[in-house]
C-alpha cells in the first residue's frame, strides 16, 4: 500500500505497525514522536496502530533549534 | 539579596543561570557541546523536525548532547505560522520529551521580520495552557499583549529585543522596562541581542533572564562568546541589583574638595 511518509510517497506493506515501520527504517533505537494524519500517536500505542493506506505519516526528533 | 539566593524561577524550577541558549546555527554537535558547557546555561531550546528517513541514521541526535538530566530542554515552536501546527509541534515535543511539558511558543507572522503574530500566538497560547503545557512565550516588545500572555498563564514572557538572528541589540528598552514593572511572571529577552553588553544591558533593565542562539553561534569564535555572554548576564544582573547611580549632565569630583594643600 502506498503511504506518505515524510511528505515523501512511499511503498510500505499492508497492515504494519507503526512500531515496525519504525524497524524497518532502521530508527528504532532513536527517540522519535509520530503523528499519522496530523494526530499525534503515544510511543505506548506504536506496537498497536496499523498504518492504513493513504496515511500520511511524519516520524519526527528534535534538532538543533533557537 | 545574596548572590546564593538570586536565583530564577521558571515554573516551580530554580536555575542558577539566567543565560538560556539556542543549539541551532553550530557547525557540528561538538561545538553546539562546547558553547553550550561555556555559556553555562541550564534552560536549552531545540526544534522539532522530521527524522532524515534512509540516510545518516546513525548520526548522532542533539538530545545526545544535552543530557535532560543536566538541561532542562525547551522545545520550540520555531518555524510555525498558525495556531494549528505550533499546537501540533508542542504535542510531538511533549511526546518527544516523555511528557516534559515546558515549551517555548512562537507564532511567526512574516518571513522578512520574524515578528510574532500576537494574534495567533494569544491563540496558541490559550490551548497549551488549557492542555497543560507550562508556555514559555516568544512575543513583541508590547506591554499590554505581555500582560495578556501573563494573565493567560504563561510561565514566562519572552519579548524580542530585536528581529530574530539579527543582533540589532534593544531598540525599545523602554518597552522592555515597562513589560518588566507589569510583570509577576519572569521576563526573558528573547532574540536580536547581539554581544555581550546587549545581554548586560538587557539584565540592567531588570529581565530576568535572556534567550539567545545566532549572537553566539554566529560569533567567529563561538565558545569564548558563550563565555563573554555568561560574564555580560552576570555583571548586569549585579548592577541591576546594586542599583545604579543616577545619571547627571555635570562632573562631579570622586577626590576630596577639602584638604586641598594649593
Amino acid at each position: 500500500m502506498q503511504i506518505t511518509l515524510n511528505g515523501a510517497p512511499t511503498e510500505v506493506a499492508d497492515a504494519l505497525t507503526l512500531t515496525q515501520l519504525i524497524e524497518q527504517l532502521g530508527l528504532g533505537a532513536r527517540r522519535l514522536a509520530v503523528e499519522v494524519n496530523a494526530e499525534l500517536v503515544p510511543r505506548s500505542q506504536f506496537e498497536h496502530h496499523r498504518i492504513a493506506p493513504e496515511d500520511r505519516v511524519e516520524i519526527i526528533q528534535a534538532v538543533g533549534g533557537g | 539579596m545574596t548572590q546564593t539566593s538570586d536565583s530564577l524561577l521558571i515554573a516551580g524550577k530554580e536555575y542558577r543561570s539566567r543565560l538560556l541558549v539556542g543549539t541551532g546555527k553550530y557547525k557540528d554537535l561538538d561545538e553546539t557541546a562546547r558553547a553550550i558547557e561555556a555559556s553555562g546555561a541550564e534552560i536549552v531550546t531545540i526544534a522539532v523536525r522530521r527524522t532524515n528517513i534512509g540516510q545518516n541514521s546513525d548520526e548522532p541526535n542533539i538530545l545526545e548532547v544535552l543530557p535532560p538530566e543536566r538541561y532542562t530542554i525547551l522545545p520550540n515552536t520555531a518555524g510555525c505560522y498558525d495556531v494549528e501546527t505550533a499546537v501540533r509541534t508542542c504535542q510531538l515535543a511533549r511526546e518527544l520529551l516523555d511528557g516534559h511539558p515546558l515549551v517555548k511558543l512562537e507564532v511567526l507572522g512574516d518571513q522578512k521580520t520574524l515578528f510574532p503574530d500576537v494574534m495567533a500566538t494569544l491563540k496558541a497560547a490559550e490551548i497549551l495552557v488549557k492542555d497543560g503545557f507550562q508556555v514559555m512565550v516568544y512575543t513583541n516588545d508590547d506591554p499590554i499583549v505581555a500582560r495578556e500572555l501573563e494573565s493567560m498563564g504563561c510561565v514566562a514572557v519572552m519579548p524580542l529585543a530585536a528581529p530574530i538572528g539579527s543582533g540589532l541589540g534593544i531598540r525599545n528598552p523602554l518597552n522592555i522596562l515597562t513589560i518588566v514593572e507589569n510583570a509577576k511572571v519572569p521576563i526573558i529577552v528573547d532574540a536580536g541581542v547581539g554581544t555581550a553588553s546587549d545581554a548586560a544591558e538587557a539584565m540592567e533593565l531588570g529581565c530576568d533572564g535572556v534567550l539567545m542562539n545566532t549572537a553566539i553561534a554566529a560569533a567567529k569564535h563561538p565558545v569564548l562568546m558563550a563565555s563573554a555572554m555568561r560574564k555580560g548576564i552576570e555583571a548586569g544582573r549585579e548592577a541591576y541589583l546594586a542599583g545604579r547611580m543616577a545619571a547627571k549632565r555635570y562632573a562631579s569630583a570622586s577626590s576630596p574638595i577639602e584638604g586641598l594643600f594649593f
